[in-house]
């Protein structure tokens, strides 16, 4: 297995590195900052650190102001409560107001484990996908996060990276290069296409390595840029393998499985299957019992896989 | 060199009071004919707050109409961007654009959105609409200024009712926690909102004490009072280590007769007869 390294942490320490790169670079946190690893920032540049205390609206309005003021403010609590606590603020005084603010959250989906559902996002990506003008990273391991975190320190305008609590697989080589609104293809295959984000990533490549043993031949990408979504790599893998499954740490309700049926049925309908939440809320318990119980492991994507083929052989 | 420019755009020198009053009328004008024209909009937080604008745009505000953009500006945030009209008919006569571009209020394509958009008008800070979330705001101005050491000053309109938004408060405990002595709020106590009074509708008062228990320094004036208005804000500058907020009480409709202290005229347009009258009595 491959070395596991927490993404929130690498995203503290980023953010340290483009501190001192970029004296215009604030950080905001709601009493998170341990949680968030904006720990790091604030150690290193107290003036330039503000925590907001448990007002996450305030914070956002905050973000907002210094945008607005030439700063380049990055504000991070737990993904449940940003978008979720702050929607308004986020639509009217950031999305509205085309502001270079950088939303950076972590505990999104359900892998944060027993602190159960208050604390498991599983509607962020629907809510701040929503948002004209957003982009929308939810990257799939450390080495992406440091690269997304920096892309979204060089762009403008608002984005929005979803990071999970624990730790993942390094999937991608140090020579990974992050493009933003770009599929990665993580192997490529014939029969079938899984598109994947964030930790669902690691769990579709070992369940396309359990199904080439099976004679299923499965091409992985990963969809890390959820918004701008890579139509083009979605058309190609329906019209090139004819059968495709997505996989998410979220509701089945406006995340990327929505997001890529869209694709599908307008540019090339093929069978299709989403692995997702199926409208419901979970609960406490390990982050690995969870992922299981509510259907998001290699076994869960390769079931779907097994469907989708079926279809697609039938049709 | 700010004194300068401003000489070179056209804003300085200052307008008396007397010159003021002049202004403050006209800009009533302006709301009746643009609400009037447009057949909607909200004219009564537009004209209790007329007074508030004009001693900060024609008197106190360090700003550049032909380079809205320019770094060191004044801020003025309106929160209640309802109040639309009124910060419209304040900039146009600043210069930003011209005036005739009024009555295209809340037409297809106009500059001039129902509630203030940032994005499509010079001289707008915030995009606002959705009550509650200019103070925060203003903050972010605010703390940028202090990290680049600029010197400009950041002022915020918020309503009385708005003031029931939990924002509101969270922004003042941040305010003065983070010392904010170049940031002043003002709150445009017309004591009414939409569903009636403030006191019907949800208790604000004490509301000097609760800005002063949340760490501000508080002045309260008559918000008509031009004099009382330059006072409030002279004293504010010169106050250290904490924000100010000035209440400053006011009348909502103020200057038409039928409107004044008439919740009806909250958020509706005068038909055509009361147009008439209400321009009428405003006449110069
Ligand atoms: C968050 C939010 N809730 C409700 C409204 C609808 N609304 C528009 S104006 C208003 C009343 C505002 O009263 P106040 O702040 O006292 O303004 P003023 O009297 O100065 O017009 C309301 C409830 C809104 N714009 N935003
Ligand atoms: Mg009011």
């Amino acid at each position: 297995m491959a070395e596991l390294v927490s993404l929130r942490e690498t995203y503290g320490k980023t953010l340290v590195e483009l501190g001192k790169e970029n004296r215009d670079i604030v950080v905001l946190d709601a009493d998170l900052a341990k949680s968030t690893m904006t720990k790091f920032f604030a150690a290193e540049f107290p003036k330039r650190f503000f925590d907001c205390g448990i007002a996450e609206q305030n914070m956002v309005g905050i973000a907002a102001g210094l945008a607005a003021s030439g700063k380049l403010p990055f504000a991070s609590t737990f993904a449940v409560f940003l978008p979720g606590r702050c929607f308004d603020q986020v639509r009217m005084s950031i999305a509205q107001s085309g502001l270079n603010v950088k939303l950076v959250v972590t505990h999104g989906g359900i892998s944060v484990g027993e602190d159960g559902i208050s604390h498991q996002a599983i509607e962020d990506l629907a809510l701040i996908g929503s948002l004209p003008g957003f982009t929308v990273i939810v990257p799939a391991d450390a080495i992406e996060t440091a690269q997304a975190v920096r892309l979204a320190a060089a762009s403008r305008g608002p984005f929005y990276i979803r990071l999970g609590r624990p730790k993942l697989p390094l999937i991608h080589g140090r020579d990974y290069h992050f493009q933003l609104g770009k599929a990665v293809t993580m192997r490529q295959g014939e029969d079938i296409t899984i598109i994947a984000i964030g930790a669902m990533v690691a769990a579709a490549i070992s369940a396309a390595n359990s199904l080439k043993g099976q004679g299923i031949d499965c091409r992985v990408l990963n969809m890390s840029t959820l918004k701008p979504l890579d139509e083009a790599a979605i058309i190609n893998a329906a019209t090139e393998t004819g059968a495709i499954v997505t996989a998410e740490e979220h509701l089945e309700h406006g995340g990327l499985g929505s997001e890529v049926a869209k694709v599908v049925a307008r540019g090339c309908p093929v069978p299709m299957e989403l692995v997702a939440i199926k409208d419901t809320y979970a609960q406490s318990g390990k982050p690995a019992e969870l992922m299981e119980r509510y259907g998001l492991t290699a076994k869960d994507i390769e079931e779907a896989v097994h469907s989708v083929v079926k279809k697609k052989n039938s049709s | 060199m700010p004194a300068v420019d401003n000489i070179t755009v056209g804003v300085f020198p200052p307008l008396s009071v007397k010159d003021m009053e002049i202004k403050a009328r006209k800009l009533r004008r302006h709301i009746i004919s643009m609400i009037g024209k447009a057949g909607s909009g909200h004219p009564g937080g537009s004209l209790s707050a007329v007074e508030i604008v004009t001693v900060l745009y024609f008197r106190l505000l360090r700003h550049k109409p032909r380079d809205p953009n320019w770094p060191n500006r004044d801020r003025f945030i309106l929160s209640k961007g309802h109040a639309a009209p009124l910060l419209y008919a304040t900039l146009a006569e600043c210069g930003y654009f011209p005036i005739d571009e009024l009555l295209t209020l809340r037409q297809l394509d106009s500059h001039l959105q129902g509630h203030t958009d940032r994005q499509l008008t010079p001289g707008v800070e915030m995009s606002a609409g959705a009550l509650g979330q200019g103070l925060s705001f203003a903050i972010g101005t605010a703390l940028a200024g202090r990290l680049n050491a600029q010197d400009y000053r950041t002022y915020v309109l918020l309503g009385d009712g708005e003031c029931d938004e939990g924002q509101i408060w969270e922004a003042a405990m941040a305010a003065a926690h983070f010392k904010l002595d170049n940031l002043v709020a003002i709150v445009d106590n017309n004591g009414l909102q939409i569903d009636g009074w403030n006191r019907e509708v949800m208790t604000l008062e004490p509301l000097a004490d609760k800005w002063q228990a949340f760490g501000w320094k508080v002045s309260e004036v008559n918000g008509h009072d031009l004099n009382q208005l330059i006072t409030a804000f002279s004293e504010a500058k010169l106050n250290k280590g904490q924000p100010t907020v000035i209440i400053a009480h006011t009348i909502k409709g103020k200057g038409v007769s039928f409107m004044e202290n008439n919740v009806d005229f909250h958020g509706k347009a005068p038909d055509a007869t009361q147009l008439r009258v209400a321009l009428k009595e405003l006449a110069e």
